[in-house]
C-alpha cells in the first residue's frame, strides 16, 4: 500500500465513509483496533487486507483500494467478528456493504476473489431463473465463466451416483413472483431509493 | 406442535439423507412439519454480494408465505435458518426496509412469526420424550458436534444457544447415549461459501477442524447443515488430495444418529449416500 494523506483522503471520501455507514448501519467510526476481528477470522490468512485493516482504511475513506481487495470477497460470512466486536460494529454487514458497493460500480477484485463473485453471480443468476437453487447449472456457468473448465468435475460422478446432483432444476410454480423480486428490486435501485 | 416447515434447496439433492431423516424424527417427536406451499430460494451463501435489498426480499417471500399459515418457520438448513432469521429482524425492525421488500415481493409480511432452527426445535423437547424413543443406544460412538457458523452466530440472530460453546447438538447426542467430545472448533467456520470458488483455501480450514475433533477422541463428528456435512464429508477426499492428509472421519447428520438410535433401519437412515464410510464406526452401535 502506498502512503496517503489521512486528512485529505477523508476529506475527499466523506461521502463514502457516510455511504457505508448508512447502507451497513454500522458506526464504523467506534472501531478502536483491538484486533479481535482478525484473530478470530478464519480467512484472514488468505486475505491482502485483514478485517481490522479493512475497518481502518474505511475510517480514512480510502475507498479504490477497499473494492479492489480480495478481502471483501474471500469473507466466508460467518459472523465470528460480528458476535465478538467489542464495539458492537457487525463487521459481515460492513463488508456486505462493500462488496456490494464493488459489485455495482463494476470493480472487479483480482486472483481468487474474482472467482468468488463469479460463483455468487452464477449462483443468483440459477435463483432468478428458477426460484431455487440449481447447483448443476450453476456450477456450469461458474466453470465457463472463470474458465476453469474442469472445476469439480471428480466429484460430480460419485455425486450423481449417490443421487446429490439433479440434472433438472427443481422450479417454483409462481415463477413470475420471483421474476418480479428481481425486477422491482432492480427498479427500486436504480432510482436510488 | 406444529410448525411452517422450509427445507431449502439442498432437500432434494446433497442433503437428501438430512431431509428425510429430519422428517421422520419429527414425525416420531410429535413435531408436524407443514411444507411452505411454493417456497423458493432463500439467497443462500450467493445473494449478500448483489445487493441488500434482494437478500431480503428472498427469504421474506418465505417468511409472508408462512405467516399466512400462521405458524412460525423451521428449517433444517443453518444457512437457510441464518437467512430467515436475519430477514425477519430486519422485516421487524427495520421499517424503511420492510416497505420496499413488501413492495418488491408483492406481499404483505407483518412480522408475527418467528424463526427457529430445528435443532433448536428438537433441543428443546422435554428430555424424556426424546428418551422414551430412544431403543438402541448409540454406545461406541464419540462425537465431535459440529455446529459452524450459522446456527449460532450472531446471538442477536439466532439467540436459542451459546455462540461459542454450544450444547444443543451435544445434549441430544447424549440422550441418545453417544458419548460427546469437549472441543474447540465447534463453531470454526468450515468454508462453505468458499467451498466451489476456493478448494485451496477450504481445505485448511477443514484440516484444522478434522485435527482437533481427532485430537479431542471422536471418532465421528455430527453436523446440522447441508452445506457444512456437503464440505466435511464430501470433500473430505479433496483435503486428502490436496494436503496430503489421510482422514476418514465420518460425517453424520444429527437426526440420522437420533433416528438410528429410535431403531430406523440403514436404508431409512441412507448412511450409504455419505462420501467418507461410515461402516466401521456403526459396528460399534451394532
Amino acid at each position: 500500500m502506498e502512503s496517503i494523506k489521512v486528512n485529505q483522503s477523508i476529506k475527499n471520501n466523506n461521502d463514502f465513509i457516510e455511504k457505508i455507514s448508512i447502507e451497513s448501519g454500522q458506526p464504523v467510526q467506534q472501531c478502536y483496533q483491538c484486533g479481535k476481528c482478525t484473530a478470530g477470522c478464519p480467512v484472514a490468512f488468505a486475505m491482502d487486507y485483514t478485517p481490522n485493516q479493512i475497518m481502518r482504511m474505511v475510517q480514512f475513506g480510502m475507498k479504490e483500494e477497499l473494492l479492489r481487495s480480495k478481502a471483501i470477497w474471500l469473507c466466508a460470512t460467518c459472523q465470528t467478528c460480528t458476535t465478538r466486536c467489542p464495539c458492537n460494529i457487525e463487521l459481515t454487514k460492513v463488508m456486505e456493504s462493500l462488496r456490494i458497493m464493488a459489485d455495482k460500480e463494476g470493480t472487479t477484485p483480482s486472483g481468487s476473489a474474482k472467482n468468488i463473485k463469479t460463483f455468487y453471480d452464477s449462483f443468483v443468476g440459477t435463483i432468478e431463473k428458477y426460484g431455487r437453487a440449481f447447483e448443476v447449472a450453476a456450477m456450469l456457468q461458474y466453470n465457463l465463466n472463470s474458465k476453469h473448465f474442469f472445476n469439480k468435475a471428480a466429484l460430480g460422478l460419485p455425486m450423481l451416483q449417490k443421487g446429490k446432483l439433479k440434472l433438472s432444476p427443481s422450479k417454483v410454480k409462481n415463477g413470475s413472483e420471483i421474476a418480479r423480486i428481481f425486477s422491482e428490486v432492480r427498479r427500486m435501485e436504480g432510482e436510488g431509493e | 406442535m406444529r410448525y411452517a416447515y422450509y427445507p431449502g434447496c439442498s432437500s432434494d439433492t446433497t442433503g437428501k439423507e438430512y431431509e428425510a431423516t429430519v422428517r421422520i424424527v419429527c414425525k416420531n417427536l410429535g413435531i408436524e412439519l407443514v411444507d411452505i406451499p411454493d417456497w423458493s430460494c432463500c439467497g443462500a451463501t450467493a445473494a449478500h454480494g448483489k445487493s441488500h435489498l434482494l437478500n431480503t426480499a428472498l427469504p421474506a417471500r418465505n417468511l409472508a408465505l408462512a405467516e399466512e399459515m400462521g405458524l412460525d418457520v423451521v428449517t433444517p438448513c443453518a444457512a437457510c435458518y441464518q437467512q430467515l432469521a436475519t430477514a425477519n429482524k430486519e422485516m421487524k425492525e427495520n421499517q424503511q426496509i420492510a416497505e420496499k421488500v413488501n413492495q418488491a415481493t408483492g406481499k404483505n409480511y407483518q412480522g408475527t412469526i418467528k424463526v427457529k432452527s430445528i435443532v433448536e426445535v428438537i433441543g428443546s423437547l422435554e428430555p424424556d420424550i426424546i428418551k422414551a424413543q430412544m431403543v438402541k443406544p448409540l454406545k461406541g460412538l464419540k462425537i465431535a458436534a459440529y455446529y459452524g457458523c450459522l446456527m449460532v452466530r450472531p446471538p442477536s440472530v439466532t439467540g436459542f444457544d451459546d455462540a461459542e460453546n454450544p450444547m444443543f447438538l451435544d445434549n441430544l447426542m447424549r440422550l441418545a447415549g453417544a458419548e460427546t467430545m469437549d472441543w474447540p472448533h465447534k463453531t470454526e467456520c468450515c468454508g462453505g461459501a468458499l467451498q466451489v470458488s476456493n478448494e485451496h483455501i477450504v481445505v485448511k480450514l477443514l484440516d484444522k477442524i478434522y485435527k482437533e475433533a481427532l485430537k479431542s477422541g471422536a471418532n465421528c463428528m455430527v453436523a446440522a447443515c447441508p452445506l457444512c456435512h456437503f464440505n466435511l464429508d464430501g470433500c473430505q477426499s479433496t483435503c486428502n488430495r490436496l494436503l496430503g492428509t489421510t482422514y476418514e472421519i465420518p460425517i453424520f447428520y444429527f437426526t440420522q444418529l437420533l433416528g438410528l438410535a429410535m431403531g430406523l433401519n440403514q436404508q431409512e437412515l441412507q448412511f450409504n449416500s455419505h462420501f467418507t464410510d461410515t461402516r466401521k464406526v456403526l459396528k460399534l452401535v451394532g
